[in-house]
């Protein structure tokens, strides 16, 4: 479903991402481990459109997507919760959803989506007309989620969901991950909770300072005596 | 008795002149909002809506305000073209810093001045319009009022119609899909496009629609004001210091900013004298640039 082939990637002068590869088949849910700063979030902006690889491509569903501007990614069907939720803080609940929904196709469906993120996140609908500034960090993420999916995505990109949320809500998380793949939604994750993560993982990638070190099914890497020792702390 | 009078009618006199100078700040915010950058040409758009104006009232004898109906279109298209052709590929390049982006919409008003100064002279215009001078009396209508108040026609009319824009604007920004963008752009570019938000035609379009708000005010100002090219300035001055006290991009800040402006002037001239308004503004900028550096919008957050 997404292809990404050794692309390269530059801040300015500096490279942060040297010759990644990646793929992503349709209805799995494939994860990037790596440390701060190894280039994760970096590698979903570049799939976003948002920083363009100055080597290589990427495709999703066998379209090139050099050419494409970054805010038509959303239409070709990859939506992207990124790192620290990025809401509209100075906007509600509802209009953030709203947001997520702008193209003709979603938009049509909208309310239709709506209920559906309401039903899924009640505490999104008692707060539908509150500031998503105001909101807590849990309810932020799930308002963050319920965007993303406002957009009816096929492959959708979480970055670091569980970063900052209680126990309690990380387990939520990975709950809400599980519920997405499972109505048929292609997943690419980005985690540092990297046990629970390899779990629900078909697939991942292990990332450092900005190279693909390892991949392997999710089982495979939580037995791998590397991974242990740099990322489960064992 | 009078002096209760004259504090009424200096009141309402602030209240009417704010609502326009609202509408100048509103552009000014919008602009602020989505580009971060301060638009120093903004009086200056002004003033070349004031002689559209102008000239369609004394050549067509079009009223100043049928006039709303060229100008705000007009200047909605020349704003978006010199966002397109001079400001965005100077926001593109980096290593230009943002205050000389400023730098920029300087250059951009002091040449719209001189163009008006070629063509048009220097000479002080007007459009001496048939009710210049008409007025409602608080008398006509309650024969026994102790105090006499008045309404002049022109800046009644005049702030009606910027009450009305300043709605219509709210109305697009708060229940279109185009004005929740502009509003989602100004407050995150990156998840903005995320979303699938245009954010380059967002700012282009924000730009024409400051521009035509500035404009839209050209035509409300014209009955009361004469026009001549180096007008710009001030109003610029007078946007800022909206945007300023309003809280850099709040609309509904600049809203009450306008307003507190309006009646702060109108105050200083009646009861300093008429040569102190640009003093009392100036004033009002260095207080709130101390006391309220979040402007009126941070004080209603944090109420
Ligand atoms: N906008 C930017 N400008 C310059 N350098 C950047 C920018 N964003 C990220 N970097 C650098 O790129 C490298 C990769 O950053 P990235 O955010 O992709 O890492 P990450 O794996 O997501 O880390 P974390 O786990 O902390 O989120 C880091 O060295 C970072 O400092
Ligand atoms: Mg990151």
């Amino acid at each position: 479903m997404l292809k990404v082939e050794g692309i390269d990637v530059f801040y300015g002068d500096v490279q942060v991402i040297w010759d990644v590869s990646f793929e992503v088949n349709e209805g799995e849910v494939v994860a990037l481990i790596g440390a701060n700063g190894a280039g994760k979030s970096t590698l979903l902006r570049t799939v976003s459109g948002i920083v363009r690889p100055r080597k290589g491509g990427i495709t999703f569903l066998g379209e090139p997507l050099a050419e494409v501007p970054p805010y038509r990614i959303i239409e070709k069907g990859i939506a992207h919760v990124p790192e620290a939720r990025r809401l509209f803080p100075d906007m509600s609940v509802e209009e953030n959803l709203e947001l997520g929904a702008l193209k003709p196709a979603a938009k049509a469906r909208r309310a239709d989506s709506m209920e559906r993120v309401f039903t899924r996140f009640p505490r999104l609908e008692e707060r539908r007309r509150q500031l998503a500034g105001t909101l807590s960090g849990g309810e932020q993420q799930m308002l963050a989620i319920g965007r993303g999916l406002m957009s009816l995505p096929r492959m959708l990109m979480f970055d670091e969901p569980s970063l900052g949320l209680a126990p309690l809500l990380v387990e939520e998380v990975f709950q809400v991950v599980r519920d997405v793949r499972a109505d048929g939604v292609t997943v690419l994750i980005v985690e540092q909770n990297v046990r629970q993560t390899l779990a629900i993982a078909d697939r991942a990638y292990v990332l450092e300072t900005g190279r693909i070190v390892r991949h392997g099914s999710g089982r495979e890497l939580l037995e791998d005596e590397e991974v242990k020792k740099a990322y489960l702390g064992v | 008795m009078v002096q209760l009078e004259v504090f009424l009618q200096t009141l309402i006199s602030g209240i009417l002149l704010g609502g326009l100078y609202a509408v100048i700040g509103l552009g000014m915010t919008l602009i602020m909002g989505v580009m971060k950058i301060i638009n120093l040409a903004h009086g200056e758009l002004m003033m070349v809506a004031m002689y559209i104006a102008f000239w369609l009232f004394s050549l067509l004898g079009v009223d100043p305000y049928v006039s709303l109906l060229v100008t705000i279109p007009a200047l909605f298209v020349l704003g978006v073209v010199i966002q397109r052709t001079l400001i965005s590929p100077v926001l593109k390049v980096d290593s230009i810093l943002p205050e000389n982006q400023v730098i920029l919409t300087v250059g951009i008003g002091m040449i719209l001045a001189n163009l008006a100064t070629m063509f048009f002279s220097s000479d002080y215009r007007s459009t001496p319009v048939s009710y210049a001078a008409d007025a409602w009396y608080l008398s006509d209508y309650w024969r026994s009022s102790p105090i006499e108040l008045s309404l002049s026609v022109p800046w009644t009319v005049s702030f009606g119609f910027a009450l009305a824009i300043t709605a219509a604007l709210w109305g697009f920004l708060q229940h279109t899909d185009t004005g929740k963008a502009i509003r989602a752009t100004a407050q995150d570019k990156d998840a903005a496009l995320m979303m699938g938000i245009n954010v380059e035609r967002m700012t282009m379009v924000t730009f024409g629609l400051g521009a035509a708000l500035v404009g839209a005010a050209g035509s409300l100002f014209i009955p009361m004001y004469y026009l001549y090219p180096a007008l710009g300035g001030k109003f610029t001055l007078i946007a800022f210091v909206i945007t300023i006290l309003g809280g850099l991009g709040s609309t509904q800040g600049a809203i009450i900013g306008g307003i507190i402006l309006g009646i702060f002037e109108s105050m200083t001239a009646t009861y300093i004298g008429m040569g102190w308004a640009p003093v009392g503004r100036f004033v009002i900028f260095v207080a709130c640039l101390v006391f309220l550096p979040r402007g009126v919008a941070g004080l209603m957050k944090r109420s």
